[in-house]
């Protein structure tokens, strides 16, 4: 396909890990939007429960590529892609992979909170209902469990019944990723999601982040380095749609190997 | 920016928005206050002059209006004058210099007749059934016959529309002598119940002194206009709007009430309502959901919207050719051929109308629906799908309850829209006179190939095709207010409820 042209860029040291330690496998992934190219024969893994931090000049690709993980780009007619993505050595556009089962095991949550205009108890109760769990009790269970996980229960217990667009951005956040978790992911993907909030909101977002990891895998897609190193403990720089480091956080921020990253999080854009 | 475009006052533009809005205001109010005036008006029991020319007999009369006479300084006066059967006509131009006197005799009496429209004079006996009751006695003896002879005709509807129709209903499938003694004893009842009502006279004097002979039974109301104090006269007033709304017409649809005809409003736009709202909505969601958005699809939502400005006659012919000759014919020769050549649904009809608007309003709910559709954010679709929902799961669950205040928008601008076309119902069903109404205890209870009657056509044959034009015009006016009452509340209740849903759903207003 001529528009997956390859960049002779240099690289930057790739790191690698076993395929027993990954959650997912990226092998030389291209996709474009019509003629339009966005990535450019990525190849990486993302580590099984830790946090993988995606950072990037905006327009790079980051977005993409966490859409790829959960094939949303299928409702876009004009996408192009080739190279294969493995959810747990499976391979996620393999004809026998359920589309559904596939984004309820790889949860998504957006820049922007978008709640559902119901109930919080609903917007949490939505993921559940649609794997067919009809049960009072085990859905009250779920829902607090879900809301307990995102740091949420003690803000909005008294008021599970109201709708979910009278709280705040930060809390609509969580309650998004409540709602994500309700359906116990395997892998949680993160596009920004503290940019639109207030610090205290991206702290809490962070903290929870960082309790998270025990239980699944994160990937966190961020314009905010210090949060990059805060809460990762890996981070990969895109460019261009191509990837040109990857390692672990701590290395790439205080010693990365190439001037284009350093570029990048000292804020020296070429 | 537009605050201080407006502050500073910049050139004409605001002064001629902010006209042209009070202008438009202006307008609307103009329109209803003349409908009210017009049409409410004529409920009114104005007071009865007499007038005595200096030349000529004097006469009874209500003042309609008064005018210039053309090319001249003098002005005339339209009375009118009732009598139809004594007068020739009900209306008289008298030139104001030649009125000697007026008076408002309080003893003058009015009378609504069944045939004839009113009339107007002075009570001088009731006759009939060996008693007589002359002068001042005659006004009680009247009210009180008046008041029974309600009764009886009241019995006798109930008996004919209740007993006899039924029966003779029965009569056209079995053919048994028990039913026939049933028809024949209720139909004794009636002819009992008419002669009761038959035999008493009134005889009443014009104000020119000519007698008329009245028989009573054709005496619907009687009034004295000049002695009523205003609470008899609001009281009248408002029995009189009631008549109009809750009875049907009388006299070629010249007087008498509009029920049947805002029965047949409702009852076909609920239809219309029924068929349209499902199909527009399903079909909007395939257009902005599930079609490809390819160039086939841009232009089938171009011709949908440009079907919104087709003249709606053109829909009338397209009805009358489909549905009345093609469909309701091949009905009546599959299931009806028995009643042929009498057409059942071979003839414009209630479900033919119906479905003739529904087309009528379908753009309009496409494109309601469509744009509720476009205006759910795709961040709300994406949350559903990376749920785990299917694209089937995410329209049922988060997108088309967030578009409902759209869709019931839509329904009620195709309801409002429909309740005023005419146009194209006078090809497929609707009727001047709707003998029967199509909702009854017969099986099946709602017949849908019977004709109907529709307020919009009523108020054209009422203005149009009276013998009497001017004196139905009052009634074309009340008529026309109702109409525009009528859509005034179907787009309140749109409003109020696209209002409530949007609350229930706290969809910020921006949305
Ligand atoms: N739906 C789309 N159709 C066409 N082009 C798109 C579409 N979405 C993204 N692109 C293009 O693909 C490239 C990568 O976009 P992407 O959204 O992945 O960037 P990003 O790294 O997430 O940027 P940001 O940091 O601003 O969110 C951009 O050049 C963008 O213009
Ligand atoms: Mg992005």
């Amino acid at each position: 396909m001529s528009v997956f042209m390859s960049s002779s860029a240099a690289r930057g040291p790739i790191i690698d890990f076993a395929a027993s330690e990954s959650c997912l496998e990226i092998n030389g992934l291209s996709l474009a939007y019509g003629d339009k190219p966005a990535l450019r024969d990525l190849t990486l893994r993302v580590p099984r429960q830790r946090v993988t931090a995606f950072i990037g000049p905006s327009g790079c690709g980051k977005s993409t590529l966490l859409r790829a993980f959960n094939r949303l780009h299928d409702l876009n007619e004009e996408v192009v892609r080739c190279g294969e993505i493995r959810l747990e050595g499976q391979d996620i556009h393999a004809p026998e992979v359920e589309v559904a089962e596939l984004r309820r095991r790889v949860g998504m949550v957006f820049q922007a909170p978008n709640p559902f205009p119901m109930s919080i108890y609903d917007n949490v109760a939505f993921g559940l209902r649609l794997q067919g769990e009809l049960r009072r009790r085990q859905m009250d269970d779920s829902v607090e469990w879900a809301l307990r996980s995102a740091a949420l229960w003690e803000e909005v217990k008294d008021r599970l019944r109201t709708s979910a667009w009278a709280l705040s951005g930060g809390q609509q956040q969580r309650l998004v990723i409540a709602r994500t978790l309700a359906v116990q992911p395997e892998v949680l993907l993160l596009d920004e999601p503290a940019s639109a909030l207030d610090p205290i909101s991206t702290l809490k977002i962070e903290e929870l982040i960082g309790n998270l990891k025990s239980r699944l895998s994160l990937v966190l897609v961020t314009h905010n380095m210090q949060q990059a190193a805060r809460v990762s403990d890996f981070t990969a720089f895109l460019e261009q749609g191509e990837l040109v480091e990857y390692g672990p956080t701590q290395t790439l921020f205080t010693h990365p190997r190439l001037a284009r990253t350093e570029n990048y999080i000292t804020g020296r854009m070429t | 920016m537009r605050r201080t475009w407006r502050r500073h006052g910049e050139g004409p533009w605001p002064w001629l928005a902010a006209g042209s809005v009070a202008l438009s205001l202006l307008m609307l109010l103009a329109l209803l206050l003349l409908l009210a005036t017009r049409g409410l008006g004529h409920f009114w029991p104005a007071e009865v002059a007499v007038v005595t020319p200096h030349a000529g007999s004097p006469f009874a009369g209500i003042a309609v209006r008064e005018e210039a006479i053309p090319g001249d300084t003098r002005r005339e006066r339209l009375y009118f004058t009732a009598n139809r059967d004594l007068e020739g006509g009900r209306w008289r131009w008298v030139e104001l210099g030649e009125i000697a006197r007026i008076d408002y005799p309080a003893e003058l009496v009015m009378m609504e007749r069944s045939r004839w429209g009113d009339l107007v004079g002075r009570l001088v006996a009731l006759e009939g059934e060996g008693e007589s009751h002359v002068g001042e006695a005659a006004w009680p003896a009247l009210q009180a016959r008046l008041r029974a002879l309600e009764r009886l005709r009241d019995e006798r509807d109930r008996l004919r529309d209740e007993v006899v129709m039924p029966l003779v209903r029965r009569l056209e499938t079995v053919d048994s002598d028990e039913v026939r003694a049933a028809l024949a004893a209720a139909n004794g009842r009636i002819r009992e119940l008419q002669a009761t009502m038959g035999g008493a006279t009134l005889i009443v004097e014009s104000a020119d002194g000519r007698r008329v002979e009245q028989p009573l039974e054709k005496v619907l109301r009687a009034w004295r206009p000049n002695a009523m104090t205003l609470l008899d006269r609001v009281v009248a007033w408002g029995e009189g709007v009631w008549r109009f709304l809750s009875e049907g017409p009388r006299a070629a649809n010249s007087a008498g009430g509009v029920w049947p005809a805002i029965f047949g409003t409702m009852l076909m736009v609920l239809l219309m309502s029924l068929v349209v709202t499902p199909f527009g909505v399903l079909a909007a969601i395939y257009l902005n959901e599930v079609a490809h958005q390819g160039a086939l699809t841009r232009i089938v939502r171009i011709g949908v919207r440009n079907l919104a400005g087709v003249p709606s006659i053109v829909f009338g012919v397209f009805g009358l050719g489909l549905f009345v000759h093609g469909i309701g014919g091949s009905l009546d020769e599959w299931f009806f051929s028995e009643r042929l050549p009498s057409p059942t649904f071979g003839t414009g009809g209630l479900l033919w109308a119906s479905l003739t608007l529904a087309l009528l309003t379908l753009p309009v709910v496409i494109v309601a629906t469509e744009e509720g559709l476009a205006r759910v954010p795709d961040h709300q679709r994406e949350g559903a799908l990376a749920l785990g929902a299917t694209r089937m799961e995410m329209l049922t669950r988060v997108v088309l309850p967030m578009t409902l205040p759209a869709m019931l928008t839509g329904m009620i601008l195709a309801v409002a829209r429909a309740a005023g076309e005419v146009a194209p119902l006078m090809l497929v069903g609707v009727a001047k006179l709707a003998s029967r109404v199509p909702v009854d205890g017969d099986f099946p209870f709602l017949h849908l190939e019977r004709k109907f009657m529709h307020l919009g056509y009523h108020i054209y044959d009422t203005a149009l095709h009276g013998d009497d034009v001017q004196a139905a015009m009052p009634l074309a006016f009340a008529t026309a207010l109702l109409l525009v009452l009528v859509i005034l509340l179907l787009n309140l209740t749109a409003i109020f409820l696209r209002h409530h849903l949007r609350l229930r759903h706290e969809v910020p207003s921006r949305v």
